[in-house]
């Protein structure tokens, strides 16, 4: 293990994030400049050069807080501070060894049955010892409550309580391994193939002390280290070992992937990674949450884009339901949703994100020795990444994410942990209401100026602003008639369709592939976004440019509805660079209707791609006018409002 | 992730006589020399799920178990034990320890549960519907392989009775309607309401209820208080809660009360907008369109709450161990064809032996068998598809196929064991024959006796 891992070490790319991601318990060594720096350098580098210059085939790549900050952060600490991991180190192989008799644990399961409870080994009558006194009435009172008038409120005895919580402790003295996951609490990493992972890990930090100490202080460092590496070594295969015959069907059950909190927040994915990479997807897959099984038949163009057998990848999740420490519950649900098509739209997904935030962070509780806003950080960047996993996130999605992060790195490191979470809950509210709920209201107001009597308007799909938009005309009592676009396989506008009705308004449905005809009657468009880029390009459901296109060609006024928080700085010219894979089996089959559903069978034909696109780029030549929460605009001063919108959220 | 788990480890079930005893209780039966209740135990901890609260039915069965998990799982699982009466039914139980749960939903699992679905599934579909119940239905184990037609006579007694008739809509994600066991041969009687509202629904025989559970706790938490006559989980709780789905007036009073009470309280436009865009936003069920009622928008508001499924795949083992029948083949099975429950390494050959058991010459185990610890066997012998227990002593020349051995039993030379399931502390004398029989355990079975399909237990 040891010489094959040890050339990696110096060419790792990991080490170019040494800055920002400290090990857990650094010390107060810490050099104390390094926390006042980075909250004010990330956001602003943020800014700064799309803002300024941009040119129209430039693609900056969108920034991640954490690659930003790590690239920052100058490379000089190092020394100082991988003396930490040797730190900790040597400070656990101080904790008592022999405190555990392996033997005691070598069939705990098969060993104890009932029939032998006379003929036990000591071993076990050790531990039944530690159960009965533990066999205490609970802490709930038996008494007292409002009881139901039949049976009697149960006292429950606490049979059997887990009373080693020092993490790591079993690991060092290399017992059975099924004990070695209780072992770990929180910190837990209790499958096989993940221990002798963090083994390795913890095998390369080790490693990287000893060179600093060495570095640092000559031999006499280098000698404590090694021991520490011969240490961990032998104990990372023990384990192992005895796992082997212990069993088999446990090992593959546990083999579920479970990635502590440090090795997710190192491992933060590149949100518009490209997926035609192979090696970079083979190391996402690695520390994926969710299984990922890529469908065989991609379409050329579009190899660059995520795109998953459908259908593997829920079931996979949830069955993980209980595993996964380091994602909240919250955001758990959230994420299932996003995998399973419950939540769809923009301003939803934003939403339902940032509540799950909210949650999350009024249950936060910041560790001992870590500074709340960098520990957040890094919750909510392992938060994200979970996120992207179970559906790229949208650009709504990622300026939210970007504002809340910014909000953390800006809270003043003298509040307390209380009123810097109160203050976060209550920015992260007024983000939602601000941003997304009164921003509706505006964009109503002002587009609803542009509906009158007698219009036919067409919209294409289902966005929230034109709906409301819709309805709020129709409350002022004006009399127009919606014609609602509508495609396969989302038949999104079909929900549109049938609260439109509840409400009285007189309507029109019609698919994609008619709608060159009813244009004609069309007097205004509407139509909503995912986001709209910097010049002036929108980015929405597919579908969109099509309407556009037509709409554009009957000289029909196009009006996009979108709330100023989705606007991005990037520029795009295609659908192509940037976009979203849907399941494609969605194409194929035809829900509910089996007797057309022949093309099942030549499904998997390798000359055969399916392509589901997602959203599509509308130019902005085709599009009127942009109805934002700071007024109508043309598409060209797009960028305008992205510097302006941009200046006051740093600023604020 | 705010759930509790509570595992039913029932009593001592008149289906399993003479198995269960006083001194056996049925959660304790051995299944691969393992208490059946470790496989639930051992299933929720590979799920980080450690802390349970056990519930024992009749109170001398509970210091049974309690000595046994504290033995076994010390350091290993938080686990708590409450003793109930017996007779008091599932609902009863969980009734008994209702002021102890706290969590926000509540995973009730059955203790003679053998299977190897994650129940991280069951809670995530729950969750993810935000479910009133969720309830996890596998598909009807096939009783017995096809060469042991030994069994088979018993097979058809037992298979009519077990049929649950279960209505899923074609997402197969809802229950709309659940029937269980003998009322088939009757006219079943499904809602207009749920049928309008769903258009289609999917009636399945072929599913079988697992007992794992998860509840909504405050909706649990009120059914069990306002029926106070509702005695089983399976046959009145769930099926009360399929029903009222659409029209939950009683129901959710607590829950949803709580929650419309807020949103009402609140006032604040910007609250209904944010309700609102998200309701939008979501792909609605049958549930949500209904109650909206046919137009969009009812004239009053219906309630409605969801009761979900989830469907194990066929690939998954999963079976509940509630007769003799079950038993020998949870038994066979977990050493065959489903051995990755059992947690042991099989060798070359496909079966497991202790390294302490003794074998005499010529004396042959073959594959799908477990030999435990410290047991001992003559010459000249032959084992097949069988489980022995400990220290069981074996004479020479005898035949045990398609069996289950507990501990301590000794047999004499020249036996044949067939089909059938012997207790701990069993001596059988010389040449005793016995085929399809059930032993209690301490019953002494004289010598040369013949014994077919019957059920023997000490008087």
């Amino acid at each position: 293990m040891e010489p094959r891992r040890a050339p990696r070490i110096v060419i790792d790319p990991k080490v170019r994030q040494v800055g920002f991601f400290a090990p857990p318990d650094r010390s107060q060594s810490v050099p104390l400049h390094q926390n006042s720096n980075s909250p004010s350098s990330p956001p602003l580098s943020d800014l700064s050069p799309s803002g300024n210059s941009l040119s129209p085939v430039m693609i900056p790549p969108p920034r991640h807080l954490s690659d930003l900050s790590s690239r920052a952060v100058p490379v000089g600490f190092p020394p100082n501070r991988l003396l930490s991991p040797l730190q900790r180190f040597s400070g656990e192989s101080v904790i008592p060894v022999g405190s555990y008799n392996p033997s005691e644990f070598a069939s705990p399961s098969v060993g104890d049955f009932f029939e032998d409870k006379n003929a036990r080994s000591p071993g076990p009558r050790r531990r039944s010892g530690v159960g009965g006194s533990g066999k205490f009435a609970s802490s709930l009172p038996a008494g007292g409550f409002e009881l139901p008038p039949e049976v009697k409120p149960k006292r429950l005895t606490t049979v059997s309580v887990v009373s080693n919580l020092q993490p790591n402790v079993n690991e060092k003295v290399g017992e059975q391994s099924i004990d070695n996951q209780d072992g770990r609490g929180a910190n837990s990493k209790p499958l096989k193939e993940k221990t002798s992972k963090a083994e390795r890990r913890a095998l390369q930090e080790a490693q990287r002390a000893a060179k600093a100490a060495a570095k640092a202080e000559g031999n006499a460092g280098s000698g404590v280290a090694n021991s520490v590496n011969a240490k961990t070594g032998k104990a990372s295969k023990a384990p192992v070992q005895k796992k082997d015959n212990a069993s088999v069907a446990a090992s593959e059950k546990r083999g579920g992937e479970r990635v502590t909190d440090k090795d997710r927040k190192k491992d933060v994915p590149h949100p518009r990674m490209q997926f035609d990479d192979t090696s970079r997807v083979e190391k996402a897959k690695k520390r994926a949450v969710v299984k990922q099984t890529e469908v065989r038949n991609r379409v050329e163009l579009f190899r660059h884009l995520p795109q998953y057998e459908h259908g593997t990848r829920l079931p996979d999740l949830e069955k993980k339901f209980f595993r996964l420490n380091s994602v909240h519950p919250a955001v758990y649900k959230v994420g299932l949703r996003y995998l399973a098509g419950d939540i769809s739209g923009g301003n939803a997904r934003c939403i339902a994100m940032l509540q799950a935030f909210q949650e999350s962070i009024m249950e936060y509780s910041s560790p001992k020795e870590k500074a709340l806003n960098r520990d957040l950080t890094a919750k909510l960047n392992s938060y994200v990444s979970f996120l992207i996993e179970c559906r790229p996130l949208s650009i709504s999605m990622g300026n939210a994410i970007k504002f809340v992060k910014s909000r953390i790195a800006n809270l003043p490191l003298t509040l307390s942990e209380s009123e810097a979470k109160t203050n976060l809950l209550s920015e992260i509210n007024k983000f939602i209401n601000e941003k997304i709920i009164l921003a509706d209201k505006v964009i109503v107001q002002h587009a609803v100026t542009k509906v009158r009597d007698g219009d036919v308007l067409l919209t294409y799909g289902s966005s929230s602003a034109v709906e409301m938009i819709l309805l709020h005309a129709h409350e002022l009592g004006k009399k127009f008639r919606v014609v609602i676009v509508d495609a396969r396989p989302k038949l999104e506008g079909r929900l549109l369709l049938r609260r439109l009705l509840g409400k009285g308004i007189s309507c029109t449905y019609i698919h994609l592939n008619g709608v060159s005809y009813i244009m004609g009657q069309v007097t205004r468009v509407f139509l909503g976004a995912s986001s709209v880029l910097a010049n002036g390009t929108v980015y929405s459901r597919v579908g969109t440019a099509c309407v556009a296109m037509v709409a554009n060609a009957c000289g029909v006024p196009v009006i996009v509805c979108c709330e100023a928080y989705k606007f991005h700085e990037r520029v795009q010219l295609d659908s192509i660079c940037c976009n979203e894979l849907g399941d494609s089996d969605a194409i194929l089959k035809v829900q509910g209707r089996e007797e057309i559903n022949d093309l099942k069978d030549i499904a998997n034909d390798e000359n055969l791609q399916v392509l589901n696109l997602t959203y599509d780029a509308t130019p902005s030549d085709y599009v009127s006018m942009i109805i934002t929460d700071y007024g109508m605009i043309p598409p060209t001063s797009v960028p305008v409002i992205v510097r302006e919108f941009r200046k006051d959220q740093i600023l604020i | 992730m705010d759930f509790q788990v509570v595992v039913l480890a029932g009593g001592s079930s008149k289906k399993l006589l003479p198995l269960v005893s006083k001194d056996v209780p049925k959660s304790l039966l051995p299944v691969a020399n393992r208490p059946v209740l470790s496989y639930v135990l051992e299933l929720l901890e590979q799920s980080n799920l450690k802390d349970l609260i056990v519930v024992v039915e009749g109170e001398d069965t509970d210091g049974l178990i309690e000595n046994w998990i504290s033995e076994a799982y010390v350091d290993r699982l938080h686990v708590q034990v409450a003793a109930v009466p017996e007779e008091v039914g599932t609902a009863g139980a969980l009734r008994a320890i209702t002021h102890h749960l706290t969590a926000s939903d509540i995973l009730v699992v059955s203790g003679d549960l053998v299977c190897d679905i994650s129940p991280g599934a069951v809670a995530a579909a729950h969750r993810r519907h935000d479910a009133v119940v969720t309830a996890m239905f596998c598909s009807v184990p096939v009783t017995g392989p096809p060469e042991s037609g030994s069994s088979g006579g018993k097979d058809k007694t037992k298979k009519p009775g077990c049929y649950n008739i279960v209505g899923l809509d074609l997402t197969e994600q809802f229950l709309l309607y659940i029937a269980a066991g003998m009322e088939v041969e009757k006219d079943i009687k499904v809602q207009k309401s749920i049928l309008s509202a769903v258009g289609k629904m999917e009636i399945r025989a072929d599913l079988m209820d697992a007992h794992l559970y998860a509840f909504k706790r405050s909706v649990l938490q009120e059914v069990l208080n306002q029926k106070q006559t509702f005695r089983s989980l399976k046959q009145d709780v769930l099926p009360y809660l399929v029903k009222t789905q659409l029209r939950s007036e009683i129901l959710l009073n607590g829950a949803q009360a709580e929650e419309n009470g807020n949103e009402k309280d609140a006032f604040s436009n910007n609250k209904v907008m944010l309700s609102q865009l998200l309701a939008n936003a979501s792909t609605p069920s049958f549930h949500e369109l209904y109650a909206l009622g046919p137009n969009g928008f009812a004239p009053a508001e219906r309630k409605i709450h969801k009761c979900c499924v989830y469907l194990a795949s066929k690939s998954k083992y999963c079976a509940r161990l509630n007769s003799i029948q079950a038993f020998s083949d949870i038994n066979r099975d977990v050493i065959g064809d489903a051995s990755h429950i059992s947690g042991c390494s099989f060798s070359v050959h496909n079966n497991v032996i202790h390294p302490s058991a003794v074998l005499g010459s010529k004396t042959t185990v073959g594959p799908q068998c477990m030999l435990g610890e410290g047991s001992q066997m003559g010459d000249k012998c032959s084992v097949k598809r069988s489980v022995i227990g400990r220290h069981c002593r074996i004479g020479s020349n005898v035949k045990v196929v398609n069996s289950v051995i507990m501990n301590h039993v000794t047999i004499g030379d020249g036996c044949s064991i067939q089909g059938s399931v012997i207790s701990s502390n069993v001596q059988l004398q010389e040449r005793a024959v016995l085929k399809d029989c059930q032993i209690g355990a301490g019953f002494v079975v004289t010598a040369g006796s013949e014994y077919k399909g019957e059920s023997l237990a000490r008087k």
